[in-house]
């Protein structure tokens, strides 16, 4: 028997694990892949809640679904700011990014 | 408490969704990071596919496993040279973000923990798809026309700016 709070810790882990890769890396698609594993994270506590709490409703799962198209239009739109900077100044370390506005 | 064969599918998938998104987010090499990535995004997908959300499950492969990460890793290709590794942390920079993000972990575990959630199981049995068409295709309460529609514009708008930021002047 799988008790629930086993698939919470598993999410919470990758959670803080993609926090903690959030404040280190220093590459910009380090810190992309480090959101998606946020997003996606959380993604699994809706699926979850929705199967044990309220296992005659929908709200969870629709809500999955909807974070997950959301979460691919927000990395397809990172990744074409991403290759734009790439384009202007030949790097994605977050430290040359001081010059984004001018 | 019996094990069954569920359980140890789950932790299989446990070990394998924790030891992969710790490799995705320490590894030195960018590609290495994103191919941990795909790997956690199938260890999800199997962990829907184990809650019985079969069709959650299929949608987390399809785009998350066949779009997302092909567009990660064609980015990467893309704007990483020959030989680009993370430069090395600082240690009192990789000490800072290990103990807040330690600190978080544990709080929140804590207070997980501490909470009893009434139900201990779900009851198996699959999704009919078409509960799930119902659903996503009706105007009613409890069903999700509108956020299909907006979602369906929100990408007809990431596709024109993502066209209009990335393309050559």
């Amino acid at each position: 028997m799988i008790h629930m709070e086993y698939y919470l810790i598993v999410s919470t882990i990758m959670m803080f694990v993609g926090i903690y890769g959030f404040f280190t890396r220093r590459n910009l698609l380090a810190i992309l892949i480090s959101v998606e594993l946020i997003l996606n994270s959380v993604d699994i506590n809706f699926a979850v809640f929705n199967r044990f709490l309220f296992p005659g409703q929908l709200e969870g799962f629709f809500f999955t679904m909807f974070a997950i198209g959301i979460s691919a239009a927000e990395t397809a739109v990172a990744i074409a700011i991403i290759i734009n900077i790439y384009r202007n100044i030949r790097n994605i370390q977050v430290k040359n990014m001081n010059e984004l506005k001018y | 408490m019996e094990i069954t064969l569920d359980l140890i599918v789950f932790l299989v998938l446990a070990a394998f969704i924790v030891v992969s998104s710790v490799m995705a987010v320490t590894t030195k090499r960018i590609l290495r990071s994103a191919t941990y990535l795909l790997f956690v995004l199938f260890g999800t997908a199997g962990i829907y596919f184990q809650l019985n959300y079969s069709f959650l499950g299929a949608v987390q492969l399809l785009i998350y496993a066949g779009g997302i990460t092909v567009l990660y890793v064609f980015s990467i290709l893309l704007t990483s040279s020959q030989g680009d590794h993370a430069e090395k942390l600082t240690n009192s920079k990789m000490f800072a973000g290990l103990s807040a993000s330690a600190a978080g972990l544990v709080i929140c575990l804590f207070v997980t923990l501490k909470n009893k959630f009434v139900p201990s199981h779900f009851e198996h049995g699959e999704l009919e798809v078409r509960t799930i068409g119902h659903a996503l295709m009706g105007t009613e309460k409890y069903q999700y026309l509108l956020p299909f529609e907006v979602i369906s514009l929100l990408l007809l708008a990431c596709i024109v700016g993502g066209i209009l930021i990335a393309r050559k002047r």
